[in-house]
C-alpha cells in the first residue's frame, strides 16, 4: 500500500485553521527561521480518512478476532469506558498544580484518589501512585523507590535478583536503577529455584522481583517463604503484576509479603492496548517505602476536599510530567465500577477456567514443559512439531489465516519453541472450541504437509516479512 | 456487569473436560494460607450508573480559559483525528509483533518516524516514548552512553518538570548535572558555554525555552562538538512549523512532548513523546523502531526492528527499559500533522505565534507589567508583573482564567515572573480579556 507521503499532492489541503483576528506580527529575524516547510502530506480531507481507514483494515484487534497472546492479557475492552474518558479530554493538568487551582479540578483529583484507594484493596498495599505511565515505567519507578528506602536506611545494596522466566524489562528496569542483575534458574517445576535463590541471597540484595503467577502461567507455592528469606536479608520484594488478572481476589501481593507493585491497568483493567500504548503502570508500596513515592501526589485534605502535594523533599521525584495517563487511568477506573467485586473475581475465576480448558485439550497434541493446572494462560513447547521442521513460528503463521492473532511465540525464553496462550475470561467456549480445533488442525498438518504451515499466512496483504532486511537497511524514515 | 459470555451449563462442561470438579480446584497450587485477607470492592453497576457517576466527577471540574502551557497546549484537533483513531482496529491491537496482520500500525508508525523527521531535520525517529519528559531522560541517557562521559549541563530554562524527570532517571547513576539558570527569562549562553568542556557527556537546550526564548543554537552545537559532546534540544512540535530546526543546527539528539499535535489535554495524558536524531546514533535510540523491508514475493512491508537493543534479547544490557510506546498517541499525532499537512503547519505555527504578540502587546501596555526576555518568542513569553505572580494568577484563576505559569517554585527570585501561553484557540475577545482582568487585578 502507497505511503501517506506518495499519495501527497503539492497544493491540496486537508484541515483549515479557523482565520486569525489579530493582525500579523512582525516576522521573527531569519536566521531563526526553517529553511523550508517540513514536507508533511499535502491531501484532502477525504484522502487522509480514506487512508487511515485502509490502514486500519490491515490491523487486528481484540474487536476482530480472538487475540490470545500470552503475557499481556488482551481482554475485550468495554466501549462504556472509552465514553468515560471523553468527559474529561479537556482539562488541562498544570491549573492543578498553581496557588488556587485545586478547587478547580476537585472532580480529576478525586477520580485518582478513589483509583488510588481501589488499587491498594486489590493489591493489599498501604499507597499508591498513578504517576508510571506504563508497565515498565511502573517498574522503573519501583526499584527507584526501593533504591530510594535503602539509601535512606543508609543500606548498602548492589545486585536484584530475577528468575529466569521473568519478563526482559525486569533486569532492564533494575539495571537502569544502578543495581546488577542475578538470573535465578527455574527448577522442574517451573518455579525459581530455591536452593539456588537462597545461595545468591545476600545482605547485598536490594531486591527481588517475582511475577506470580509466572510467565510460565505457574502459580509459586514458595511465594511466602521467598519474601520471607528476602526480608530477613535485608531485601524487599518487587510483585510484577503483568499477571495479576489471574489473582484478583484470590490472592494480594500485600498479603503475601510483597513491598512493592506495579499494576498494568491495559492488561488488569482491560484499557486497550492502542497497538502498543498507552499503557498505565501504577505502583503501590507498603507504608514504609510511602514518603518516596513520586510528586506531585493527590492528598484528600481534613475538609474532604483533594489536594495536590508537590512536595519533593523525601519523594524520588518526578517519573512523568502530571499525574500519569489520566485517560487510561479513567478507563479503568470505569471497568472497575462497572464490574465491581464480584465481577473482578469472576474475571479471574473465568480467565483460569479458560486457560485451563485450553491446555486440556491441546496437551496431547502439543509438548506441555511444565504440567500442572495453570492460572491465566499456559505454556506448550512445539519442540514435538519441530520433528518435522515446523516452528513455533510456522503455527503462529497458519493461525493468522485461520482468522485468530497468533498466541505469544518464544516466550518465555526458558522453553524451546515456546507456545504462550493467554485466552482471557471474556472469549466463549465456542471461540475456544473453534481456536482449540485449529490448533489440533496445524499440529496434524505439522506431520503430514509442514510445508502447508511455513507458507503461511497467505491471506495477509503481506507474506512473511524479512527481518533481517530490515535491521540491515535500517530504513526507518521515508526520504521520497 | 462483567463481559463474561460463559453460562452455567458451559462451565460444567469446561470443568469437566479438565478433569476438575469446580472452579475452586484451579486454584489449589495457592496455599489456603496466601489467600487475600479483603476484597473490600463496591458492587459493580451498569454502564448507565457508572457513566452518570464519571459525569458527575467531570462537572466537579471547573472549566478554565487557559493560557497555560508548562509543555501541555490548549490546540485544534480536527474531528478526523478521533474518527480515525478511534477505529478499534488501531485501539484493540497489540504491539505489532505479528506485523502481517499489524501492517495498519507498523505503516502507521513508519509515516510517523518519517514525519517527525521531517518536522525536526533529523535522519531516525522511534515510535514515540511516554512523553517529552522522560523523552529528555532518555535522551539524556543515550548521550551518557554514545560518549562513555559522565558530566551533563543542563540550560535551566529548558521545562522544570522535564529537568525534574531527568534527576529521577539519572539519581542512581555516577554523574555529575550542572544546571545553568537563565538571567531575564534568557538563556545565560555565556554561562553555558564555559561549562563544556571536554569531560562533557551532553548540553541539554529547549527551543523554545520553557519561558519562552526562541534561539539558534548552531553555535553551540559546534562548540559541542569540538568538545566531543552531544547537543540534546527539546523542541515543540508547533513551532516547528517556522522555526530553524534541530537538524538545521547540528544538533544531535532532539525530543518532545507530542501532545500539541493530536492529543487532547486530558489531564495531563496520555499524549506521546518523540526523539530523533543522527543516522549515526540509530543503535543508540530508545524503544520501537520500525523499518521498512520486503516480503517473500518481493513486497514492501514494515516491521519492528534493531530489537537486539530492547529487553528482549539483551534484558539487562537493554539499551532502555521501555517496553511500549504510545503507539495510538503517535497515530494520533500523523493523522492531526496529514490533515494539516505542509502548509498548515506552517499557518498554525504563525498564528501561534501573531497571537501571543498580540497578547504581549496587550498584556505589556498594562502599567508595571513587562516582557523581560531578550530573546524573540513563539508562543509563549514571559511577563514581569509589579507584585507577585502567584497572587495575580490565584486572583485570575478565580475569575476563571489560568493567566499563566509563575516561575518562583522553580527560578530563584522571579517571584513577579510569570509564563503566558497563546495558542491559536484563544481569539481575540479571550485575550483582551486576559488583559482587562489582569489590570483589575493588579490596579483595582
Amino acid at each position: 500500500m502507497e505511503l501517506i507521503y506518495e499519495k501527497s499532492v503539492s497544493g491540496r489541503r486537508g484541515a483549515r485553521l479557523p482565520n486569525s483576528d489579530v493582525p500579523p506580527a512582525s516576522p521573527l529575524p531569519q536566521r531563526l527561521l526553517r529553511a523550508e516547510a517540513a514536507r508533511l502530506p499535502e491531501l484532502s480531507e477525504l484522502d487522509v480518512v480514506r487512508h487511515f481507514t485502509q490502514l486500519s483494515r490491515r490491523n487486528v484487534g481484540v474487536d476482530n478476532a480472538f487475540y490470545p497472546l500470552g503475557s499481556c492479557t488482551m481482554k475485550y475492552n468495554a466501549k462504556a469506558a472509552e465514553e468515560a474518558a471523553r468527559f474529561f479530554t479537556g482539562f488541562h493538568p498544570v491549573p492543578a498544580l498553581l496557588l488556587g487551582g485545586e478547587p478547580l479540578v476537585q472532580g480529576s483529583l478525586a477520580l485518582l484518589h478513589h483509583m488510588g484507594e481501589l488499587l491498594e484493596e486489590i493489591t493489599g498495599m498501604d499507597a499508591v501512585t498513578c504517576q508510571p505511565l506504563a508497565g515498565a515505567h511502573g517498574e522503573m519507578t519501583g526499584i527507584m523507590l526501593i533504591s530510594a528506602y535503602h539509601k535512606a536506611k543508609g543500606n548498602k545494596k548492589k545486585f536484584v535478583i530475577v528468575p529466569d522466566s521473568s519478563h526482559g524489562t525486569n533486569p532492564a528496569s533494575a539495571a537502569m536503577a544502578g543495581y546488577e542483575i542475578v538470573t535465578i534458574p527455574t527448577a522442574p517445576y517451573g518455579d525459581m529455584d530455591l536452593d539456588a535463590f537462597k545461595a545468591a541471597l545476600n545482605d547485598e540484595v536490594a531486591a527481588v522481583m517475582m511475577t506470580c503467577p509466572n510467565t510460565l502461567g505457574l502459580f509459586n507455592p514458595h511465594i511466602k517463604e521467598i519474601c520471607d528469606l528476602a526480608h530477613e536479608a535485608g531485601a524487599l520484594v518487587y510483585y510484577d503484576g503483568a499477571n495479576l488478572n489471574a489473582i484478583l481476589g484470590q490472592v494480594r501481593p500485600g498479603d503475601v509479603g510483597f513491598d512493592v507493585v506495579h499494576v498494568n491497568l491495559h492488561k488488569t483493567f482491560g484499557t486497550p492496548h492502542g497497538g502498543g500504548g498507552p499503557g498505565s503502570g501504577p505502583v503501590g508500596v507498603k507504608a514504609a517505602l510511602a514518603p518516596f513515592l513520586p510528586a506531585p501526589r493527590v492528598v484528600k485534605l481534613d475538609d474532604g476536599t483533594f489536594g495536590v502535594a508537590d512536595d519533593t523533599r523525601s519523594s524520588i521525584g518526578r517519573v512523568a510530567n502530571f499525574f500519569g495517563n489520566f485517560g487510561i487511568i479513567v478507563r479503568a477506573y470505569a471497568y472497575i465500577l462497572m464490574l465491581g467485586r464480584e465481577g473482578l473475581v469472576g474475571a479471574s475465576e473465568l480467565a483460569v477456567l479458560n486457560a485451563n480448558y485450553v491446555m486440556s485439550r491441546l496437551k496431547d497434541l502439543y509438548d506441555l514443559p511444565y504440567d500442572q493446572t495453570c492460572m491465566h494462560e499456559c505454556v506448550f513447547s512445539a519442540s514435538r512439531q519441530l520433528a518435522y521442521g515446523v516452528h513455533a513460528i510456522d503455527i503462529a503463521k497458519y493461525l493468522i489465516d485461520q482468522g485468530y492473532h497468533p498466541p505469544t511465540v518464544y516466550f518465555p525464553m526458558i522453553v524451546r519453541e515456546a507456545i504462550m496462550i493467554e485466552p482471557t475470561e471474556t472469549e466463549s467456549k465456542q471461540t475456544l472450541d473453534a481456536f482449540i480445533a485449529v490448533m489440533r488442525e496445524a499440529a496434524e498438518l505439522a506431520e503430514k504437509d509442514p510445508e502447508a504451515l511455513k507458507r503461511a499466512p497467505l491471506t495477509m496483504p503481506v507474506s512473511r516479512l524479512d527481518e533481517t532486511k530490515a535491521a540491515r537497511g535500517q530504513h526507518v524514515c521515508h526520504l521520497g | 456487569m462483567d463481559f463474561a459470555p460463559h453460562t452455567p451449563e458451559e462451565i460444567r462442561e469446561m470443568l469437566s473436560a479438565i478433569g476438575v470438579g469446580s472452579i475452586g480446584e484451579l486454584f489449589s497450587p495457592i496455599p489456603q494460607a496466601l489467600r487475600a485477607k479483603s476484597f473490600d470492592l463496591p458492587p459493580g453497576m451498569s454502564e448507565f450508573e457508572m457513566l452518570d457517576r464519571l459525569k458527575a466527577l467531570a462537572s466537579r471540574n471547573t472549566d478554565v480559559l487557559p493560557f497555560v502551557g508548562g509543555g501541555y497546549y490548549d490546540h485544534l484537533i480536527p474531528a478526523a483525528v478521533d474518527h480515525l483513531a478511534g477505529r478499534s482496529e488501531f485501539y484493540t491491537a497489540y504491539t505489532p509483533y505479528q506485523p502481517e496482520c499489524s501492517q495498519g500500525s507498523l505503516q502507521a508508525l513508519y509515516e510517523y518516524q518519517t514525519a517527525i523527521c521531517r518536522l525536526t531535520g533529523l535522519d531516525v525517529s522511534n515510535a514515540s516514548l511516554y512523553d517529552g519528559g522522560t523523552a529528555l531522560a532518555e535522551a539524556a541517557l543515550m548521550a551518557l552512553r554514545i560518549t562513555g562521559r559522565n558530566r551533563l549541563v543542563i540550560d535551566a530554562a529548558v521545562n522544570p518538570f522535564h529537568r525534574a524527570i531527568v534527576k529521577t532517571y539519572l539519581e542512581t547513576h555516577p554523574v555529575e548535572v550542572v544546571e545553568v539558570f537563565p538571567e531575564d527569562a534568557s538563556t545565560a549562553r555565556g554561562a553555558l558555554f564555559g561549562e563544556i568542556d571536554d569531560r562533557c557527556a551532553a548540553v541539554l537546550v529547549a527551543n523554545p525555552t520553557f519561558l519562552g526564548c526562541v534561539s539558534d543554537y548552531t553555535d553551540l552545537a559546534a562548540k559541542a562538538h569540538e568538545n566531543g559532546a552531544l547537543l540534546v534540544s527539546a523542541v515543540y512540535p508547533v513551532a516547528l512549523g517556522l522555526l530553524k530546526t534541530p537538524g538545521e543546527m547540528d544538533v544531535d539528539i532532539a525530543v518532545g512532548d507530542g501532545q500539541s499535535v493530536g492529543n487532547p489535554l486530558s489531564f495531563g495524558g496520555p499524549a506521546f513523546g518523540f526523539i530523533a536524531t543522527k543516522k549515526a546514533y540509530i543503535r543508540n535510540l530508545p524503544g520501537r523502531i520500525v523499518g521498512e523491508t520486503d516480503d517473500r514475493e518481493g513486497r514492501r512491508g514494515y516491521v519492528l526492528t534493531l530489537q537486539a537493543r530492547e529487553q528482549h534479547i539483551k534484558r539487562h544490557k537493554a539499551t532502555s527499559n521501555i517496553c511500549s510506546n504510545q503507539s495510538l498517541c503517535a497515530l494520533r499525532g500523523l493523522i492531526h500533522l496529514s490533515l494539516l499537512g505542509k502548509q498548515g503547519m506552517v499557518e498554525l505555527a504563525h498564528q501561534n505565534r501573531d497571537k501571543a504578540e498580540y497578547a504581549k502587546g496587550a498584556l505589556t501596555a498594562i502599567r508595571g507589567v513587562t516582557a523581560i526576555a531578550r530573546e524573540p518568542s513563539f508562543n509563549e513569553f514571559t511577563l514581569r508583573l509589579p507584585s507577585r505572580a502567584e497572587d495575580a494568577v490565584a486572583a485570575l484563576l478565580r475569575r476563571g482564567i489560568a493567566a499563566g505559569v509563575p516561575l518562583a517554585p522553580w527560578y530563584p527570585g522571579s517571584e513577579k515572573d510569570l509564563v503566558i501561553t497563546v495558542t491559536e484557540k484563544r481569539s481575540k475577545v479571550e485575550i483582551d480579556r486576559l488583559a482587562q482582568e489582569l489590570e483589575k487585578v493588579l490596579w483595582s
